[in-house]
């Protein structure tokens, strides 16, 4: 089918541009490994409360400078609602809902998450500035939704 | 290429205006949520009578973003392919109402359970919240009514076909098929998760949902449903502009294969809605993500259309220099001015559209205000400003009158207050998602909390917006109402574009409808098919439902 010569100067650009643009996005995810939250593991949303390591949510420290912060959420809460992370802490988070599907967004970060009955979520974030962060809902789950709040302090170690 | 007869059947108009009659009242409805809405999270106002905020938002999410759509485009089709393939036989036109009277009966259900507070699930209606079975059921109806419209169209151009064989179908009829084609496959989606899902369980005939299932088919469905309202934007655009500033079509074989495109690309793609939710490899969102893009081929294709019809025109009339041109254009019609002010807008709307879509950038963006101006930007500036400026002339056309220049005038007024008020609401929007203000949330400080603090004078500024917009509201139904009622008796052309000379003449291969199904089906499979096992074989345990509102 004929073109305009414009049209495939601008289509060529365009569509080269495009290609860039997803082999940029492609090594960043697979050679550099910046991939989106994507956890696959699975835990039963009745029995939270009783199964490791939601049964005691909090921070925990893994290794030099290395956490994990188990938190729960249900309507319209998180739990523990107030975290103190030291500066610099490499933090794994993972979370899981008791009820219906919430979000988990640190405001000021990267770690914006989908949180949904049966799974866990998990992404691992490092804290280089010291602040007081707000977690938020920001996937509607009733009339309490917008009240979904917790709190991180980062803190000089 | 000689269209069929040149105006459309008077028993086909009355078809088309029922369903444009209900898609604005769903506006003017819609409309008056939204002004609650960007009033409420100002923090200045508060609902009265203990009206939910979230039942406000369900209303405004369904009734624009479904109901004035749907309606709209269905509307708008059956006059399109009544007017370039000929006269709706009475069966056809009979399924056309069928069509109609389901989706009605199918909103106004849905609507009851939604105003007594019974659905208050937004228009995403995600699982485990669990609103009355009626919601699920009324929506039902509007899909079964919308596949019996899309049926109708087939019959007709098949009718057309027959009558004219080994001959290349008129495009606005076209274009009507691709886009029911698209809708049909889309929605299959919805379809599914509803019928096997919500509704067995929310009359209580099953216990569980499994929740990522119903959320996948939901974006295999919510995706193509953007597409679904875009498409009819571009045929009035690659169809209809041309002749209204009296100029001819760059190609009419470059617009089918951006609809072909569309088409081929445009549903394989949900999982860029899903980017940072759990349970899903990440190698297959990013392969979605990929798909994604693609439509940005056939969208440069459109771009580049639309300019060099332009220009085109401009030169024929004498424009020199490098954007004379833009002098010759028609800035004082608004079937013409409306258009390409949406068409303006689809500039950032695109590029906000990339973002989203990738991959890891998504995490910034996700849930946010931004997502929602976004949406503001595509659906409620680009698709629907090109919706009132064919409403300009398919109105009069369909009910014998003629618009005024005082109402053309009005109707030009009407396109800068909407993008005045859009992009100091959309504009917020998109600010106060970056620094992380979630959608879809009534007024909150989060505690006090300081971040929280800053996104409040973004919010006046999207109440500020937002009640711009509700003006501009105000002025486009005082526009219809005229055109539908009270405007002069007369004859208003359906305008419908002739290709230009130098086009080359178009091959059938665009309407090998099984190969290009084919295709689609094939990347769908492609796209789903692992994926979808893995979630099913990896359940975890369903889910009960909640009622938390």
């Amino acid at each position: 089918m004929h073109m305009h010569k414009y049209e495939k100067i601008w289509l060529f650009f365009g569509i080269g541009s495009l290609f860039l643009f997803l082999a940029v996005l492609g090594v960043g995810a697979f050679a550099q490994g910046t991939q989106p939250p994507s956890c696959l593991v699975t835990i039963d949303p009745e029995k939270v409360d009783e199964t490791p390591p939601f049964n005691q949510p909090g921070l925990v420290k893994k290794g030099d400078n290395e956490y994990e912060l188990n938190m729960i959420s249900t309507a319209f809460a998180y739990i523990p609602n107030e975290v103190e992370i030291p500066k610099g802490a490499k933090v794994t988070i993972n979370v899981t809902t008791k009820d219906v599907i919430h979000g988990f967004q640190i405001a000021g970060t990267n770690v914006n998450m989908m949180v949904e009955p049966g799974y866990v979520s998990s992404y691992t974030q490092t804290f280089d500035k010291v602040g007081e962060y707000v977690i938020l809902c920001n996937e509607y789950c009733g009339a309490g939704h917008h009240l979904m709040t917790a709190k991180v302090k980062v803190v000089e170690q | 290429m000689m269209n069929g007869t040149w105006k459309v059947d008077a028993r086909d108009g009355k078809l088309a205006m029922a369903h444009i009659y209900v898609a604005f009242v769903a506006l003017a409805l819609g409309g008056l949520a939204g002004l609650l809405q960007v009033l409420v999270r100002s923090g200045k106002f508060e609902l009265p009578a203990g009206i939910s905020y979230y039942t406000i938002l369900t209303t405004h999410g369904v009734l624009l973003g479904l109901v004035l759509t749907t309606f709209f485009i269905i509307g708008f089709q059956f006059s399109a392919i009544s007017r370039t393939a000929g006269t709706l036989s009475d069966r056809i036109r009979f399924w056309g109402w069928v069509g109609f009277w389901l989706m009605t009966i199918g909103t106004a259900i849905t609507a009851f359970y939604i105003l007594i507070g019974e659905a208050s699930v937004l228009y995403t209606f995600y699982a485990p919240l669990q609103a009355h079975a009626g919601f699920y059921i009324g929506l039902t109806l509007v899909v079964v009514g919308s596949w019996i419209s899309g049926f109708a169209t087939f019959a007709h151009y098949a009718k057309w076909k027959k009558a004219h064989p080994g001959q290349v179908s008129p495009l606005l009829t076209f274009m009507s098929v691709v886009n029911m084609i698209l809708w049909l496959i889309c929605s299959l989606g919805v379809a599914a998760t509803v019928l096997f899902q919500f509704i067995p369980w929310s009359l209580g005939y099953v216990d569980r949902i499994n929740v990522l299932v119903s959320r996948t088919l939901f974006w295999y469905f919510g995706h193509p449903l953007v597409y679904f309202w875009l498409l009819p934007a571009y045929m009035i655009w690659y169809a209809i502009i041309p002749k209204i500033i009296g100029g001819k079509m760059f190609s009419d074989s470059l617009a089918r294969m951006s609809f072909i495109l569309f088409l081929i690309f445009s549903i394989p793609v949900g999982f860029h809605h899903q980017l940072v939710e759990p349970g899903i490899d990440p190698a297959w969102k990013y392969l979605q993500v990929v798909l994604t893009f693609m439509v940005v081929i056939p969208s440069l294709m459109t771009a580049f259309s639309m300019f060099a019809t332009f220009e085109m025109y401009g030169r024929s009339k004498g424009a020199t220099g490098l954007f004379g041109w833009l002098r010759k254009l028609p800035w004082g019609d608004a079937r013409f001015f409306a258009p390409f002010i949406g068409m303006l807008f689809f500039i950032p709307a695109g590029a906000g559209g990339l973002v989203n879509a990738s991959y890891q950038l998504n995490q910034v963006v996700h849930n946010t205000t931004w997502v929602t101006g976004h949406f503001h930007l595509t659906l409620a500036t680009t698709v629907v400003l090109t919706f009132f400026g064919a409403a300009y002339w398919l109105i009069p056309h369909l009910t014998g009158r003629v618009m005024t220049k005082a109402m053309n005038r009005l109707a030009i007024i009407q396109t800068i207050v909407w993008s005045i008020g859009m992009i100091f609401m959309s504009g917020a929007m998109h600010f106060a998602g970056l620094l992380g203000a979630p959608r879809r949330s009534a007024f909150s400080t989060y505690g006090d909390a300081p971040q929280a603090l800053e996104w409040i004078p973004y919010q006046i500024a999207q109440a500020v917006g937002g009640t711009i917009l509700f003006i501009g509201i105000i002025l486009v139904l005082i526009i219809v109402t005229n055109l539908a009622f009270f405007a002069p008796k007369g004859e208003t052309e359906f305008p419908v574009a002739e290709v230009a000379e130098q086009a080359e003449r178009t091959p059938l291969v665009f309407e090998n409808w099984k190969l290009w199904i084919g295709i689609a089906v094939v990347l769908i499979l492609i796209a789903y098919t692992v994926p979808f096992i893995d979630m099913i074989q990896n359940a975890p345990p369903g889910s009960k439902g909640f009622k938390l509102w």
